[in-house]
């Protein structure tokens, strides 16, 4: 056996080029997208891909959309946070009692006429205080995010009732108000319909805020590191009380926002709004590539995981498929979307 | 059967953008103890990975007992009778040790249910028959380093594994462990079992091979008996070069006290510790495993809380209750556990080599991506760091590699005193020497290092000054010119008698 080592250094090759198992990994979720507005165009005749249509259905999951990207950040953390729901509710009823056109009849604050203004921040404020409340039983009483927010879940929404009182819904708000879940930016005044709903410009916004932050600012990396473990993030100085109270302040922040744009699409405010919204929110997050072991996930992800869903509700709406079939649908694709994460983390090991 | 009991072919393997193997041959006699070395990255692990079958190879043959296999799970390595123990220890925490020795092969009672006790009498009959003194029915996670890997040994025994693969089983266990290790693989060996063997450490190499195989940069290089090679010619084989120094220490300027912790307390671990360090000088920390050095740090560094004590920095008392705190003041630390406290497995290298210098590299809380490119790179050169690029995740990288990045990591946060908690573990000879130059560097400019080191010629080759811990205590100092490793061996055992060094 020959014990010359090699004469020249053989250098370790580093071959060029993309890791293609990768790439169709992480972008497999556009793909998939596309496939399925295709399959529904065809199966509706073209119905579905009405740019009417479309649009609306970019406005359904706005809520879905702007709650995921806050559920984003949780996620990435080893986190969850099943109080969205509850959150948007609860912010639901806050705000919509406070934009009430006060001369109405079933008013909560009769003959009180505050400015529109104060209604979005009451909510939005609520909102933030349930994550913040979320936030600080995780960092400082070291609850696990499942045990405190669930928690939250029912806290929140027993407010929202109690708010309610008889239980029926706030109506008769304020125009202005209306205007942010029914409006339009770039709206030609002679075509009905025309130019961006509100609610997808505000979840545009939110998304790309998100995106700034998580892929450009030391709070984006942070959140990174503590998913791809805790402790070495705390070593390396981070402190994970802050950050993990910025983190579900923000989420309930967006769960907030989310039940304003609902309220104010629908004209009222009620109690039992954004109920088992959560879900969809996870859903999102999970078939946008969000990895329930921490540390990897993005908002373009949760994005496209988010109009998936609406695709694919708004294509079974289409075809006829009742209510309770599509709830099904829905579960079965958040077990085969956590399927798939375990699948890569498991190659990965 | 013929002389060999595994024959390996042309092994290549590929990683995306890393050529692993490259065309490699490795042949193992039964009832011998084979080493494989190699620098950081050569591709040890990988190739006994790919035997085990936890990577399948992409071109080449595996001949075992002269039958041409193929190996393509960890179930397939099983059934041939190759059990490997994992340079990262892999375990269920929460399992006891008996439920880890027969993970997927549970005994079952009549009614096929799962039989705790049937598998702790057969687990405690393996451990009784090799001396091993571990209750079967203790958790996992509550055994030491040594012990867990003395559970993942008997696991290959009790299955009678024919070949038992050990990547870098020292590299975390005490000197007295490693004596029982090796006794416990000539006995197996005795016993007509084949040994893999991986480590960086040189003496333990002739210890205990008797043929050694040489891999550099994903070729094979050399395979010759143990006796026929030294020291300086297995250095020469593994990197290519000779190396000359082996501990470049340079004399640098001792200055002026830069920290002093004072009567640092902390349960049974720390007890009434003080001490003191200088700019420019290099403190070692010796003493056993479990003497209680690592968590002095830690406490020292925030990541426990002390009871009681002060710490000062430039003779200032400063407050330390989180590590960020101990970071603003100045301080870095490298820790002892590389995949529990130190590496974030599925960020990039860049992302974590930079995390701890975040607060650097930001304005307004924006990052520079561009300055944070730069850095990261200047250190991936200066630490001759092997990776596709910076966009690897780390877990993909080798165990001496991650150990490189996480250096880099505190380097970058340029810090005034550097803790470095073993900072040689599981790295090459020749990293090794690169980074004992790079301490003597930083020393000369000023900054203080403390050194944790299980390695006695590390102490002794590094320190300015060495102090002693025993069981929590502080208890004894002795400069560089006195430190020889019978004093310091006599200090570091005065407490316990029983402790008897290996
Ligand atoms: N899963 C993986 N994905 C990508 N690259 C990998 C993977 N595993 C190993 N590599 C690369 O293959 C090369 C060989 O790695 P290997 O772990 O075999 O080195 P080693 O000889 O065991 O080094 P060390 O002494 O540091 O443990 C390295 O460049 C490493 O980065
Ligand atoms: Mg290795």
């Amino acid at each position: 056996m020959s014990n010359q080592p090699p004469t020249t250094t053989s250098l370790q090759v580093i071959t060029k080029g993309i890791d293609w198992a990768a790439f169709v990994r992480k972008y497999m979720i556009i793909g998939i997208l596309i496939l399925f507005v295709i399959a529904l165009a065809i199966l509706t005749g073209g119905n579905s891909v009405q740019p009417v249509n479309l649009v609306n259905v970019i406005r359904q999951v706005s809520a879905i959309g702007i709650i995921g990207v806050g559920m984003t950040f949780v996620i990435i953390t080893l986190g969850i946070d099943l109080s969205v729901g509850s959150i948007l509710g609860l912010s639901a009823v806050v705000a919509a009692s406070l934009v009430q056109i006060p001369t109405g009849s079933l008013v909560k604050f009769a003959g009180i006429d505050l400015p529109v203004i104060v209604g979005i921040l009451a909510g939005l404020g609520v909102g933030a205080l349930a994550g913040f409340v979320n936030g600080l039983l995780i960092s400082r009483f070291r609850l696990a995010p499942f045990i405190a927010t669930l928690g939250m879940m029912s806290i929140a929404r027993g407010f929202a009732y109690i708010y309610t009182g008889d239980g029926r819904p706030f109506s008769n708000l304020k125009p202005e108000y209306n205007y942010l879940g029914q409006g339009y930016l770039f709206n030609d005044p002679n075509t009905p319909l025309s130019g961006i709903p509100l609610p997808v410009v505000l979840f545009i916004g939110v998304a790309i805020i998100a995106t700034v932050l998580l892929g450009y600012t030391k709070f984006g990396r942070y959140v990174y590191a503590i998913g791809g473990n805790e402790t070495a993030a705390r070593v390396s100085g981070i402190s994970i009380p802050k950050i993990t109270l910025i983190i579900y302040t923000m989420s309930g922040l967006l769960a907030g926002l989310a039940g304003i744009l609902w309220s104010a699409r629908t004209g009222s405010g009620n109690s039992t709004l954004g109920q088992g919204i959560e879900l969809d929110a996870i859903t999102a997050t999970i078939i946008g590539g969000t990895s329930f072991k921490g540390g990897i996930g993005s908002i373009w992800g949760t994005v496209v995981g988010a109009l998936l869903i609406g695709v694919i509700n708004n294509g079974l709406d289409l075809l006829g498929v009742s209510p309770f079939w599509q709830i099904v649908v829905k579960g079965g694709i958040i077990i085969l979307a956590i399927i798939i994460d375990e699948r890569k983390n498991a190659k990965k090991a | 059967m013929g002389e060999y009991i595994v024959e390996m072919h042309g092994i290549t393997k590929r990683f995306p953008g890393v050529l692993a193997l490259n065309d490699v041959q490795f042949k193992l006699r039964p009832g011998t103890v084979h080493s494989l070395m190699g620098e950081n990255g050569a591709g040890k692990s990988t190739l006994m990975k790919i035997l085990a079958g936890v990577y399948v190879l992409d071109e080449g043959q595996i001949t075992i007992e002269g039958v041409p296999t193929s190996i393509t799970s960890p179930r397939d390595g099983l059934v041939h009778g190759i059990s490997m123990i994992h340079q990262e220890l892999a375990f269920i925490p929460e399992l006891t040790a008996a439920e880890n020795i027969f993970l997927n092969r549970e005994l079952r009672n009549k009614v096929g249910l799962v039989s705790k006790k049937h598998m702790v009498e057969e687990t405690q009959k393996v451990f009784d028959r090799w001396n091993i003194n571990i209750n079967p029915a203790s958790r996992m996670k509550d055994l030491s380093v040594a012990q867990a890997q003395m559970v993942e040994i008997a696991k290959a025994i009790a299955f009678g594994s024919k070949i038992i693969i050990m990547d870098e089983p020292t590299s975390a266990i005490t000197e007295r462990e490693v004596a029982r290790l090796h006794d416990m693989i000539r006995q197996l060996r005795a016993a007509g079992t084949a040994i893999i063997y991986i480590t960086h450490k040189m003496d333990e190499v002739f210890a205990i091979s008797d043929e050694i195989t040489v891999f550099r940069d994903g070729t094979w290089v050399a395979t010759e008996p143990a006796s026929k090679m030294d020291r300086n010619s297995l250095i020469s084989l593994m990197v290519g070069r000779e190396l000359t120094q082996l501990f470049p220490k340079s004399e640098a300027k001792i200055g002026e006290v830069i920290l002093e912790v004072e009567h640092l307390n902390r349960g049974n671990h720390v007890k009434d510790v003080s001490f003191s360090v200088r700019r420019g000088e290099i403190l070692g920390f010796a003493g056993l495993m479990g003497s209680g050095r690592t968590e002095v740090l830690e406490t020292v560094f925030g990541i426990h809380a002390a009871e009681s004590g002060t710490i000062k920095v430039n003779g200032k008392e400063v407050k330390i209750r989180e590590p960020h705190q101990a970071i603003a003041a100045g301080l870095g630390l490298l820790t002892e556990d590389r995949k529990k406290t130190g590496i974030m497995g599925v960020l990039s290298v860049r992302d974590n080599m930079s995390v701890a210098a975040l607060p650097k590299f930001t304005i307004g809380g924006f990052l520079r991506k561009r300055l944070i490119e730069k850095e990261c790179e200047d250190q991936r050169q200066s630490l001759a760091l092997k990776t596709p690029s910076l966009n690897q995740l780390i877990q993909n990288l080798s165990g001496g590699n991650q150990q490189k990045v996480l250096l880099s990591r505190w380097l970058l946060t340029d810090p005034d005193i550097l803790i470095i908690d073993e900072p040689t573990r599981g790295i090459d000879v020749g990293a090794k020497s690169e980074i004992h130059r790079l301490m003597s560097e930083l020393a000369k400019q000023g900054k203080a290092i403390i050194m944790v080191s299980s390695e006695m010629p590390e102490i002794l080759g590094m320190s300015d000054r060495v102090v002693v811990m025993c069981d929590g205590r502080l208890v004894g100092e002795i400069s560089r010119a006195d430190a020889t490793q019978e004093n310091i061996m006599e200090l570091a055992t005065r407490f316990s008698e029983e402790i008897a060094v290996a």
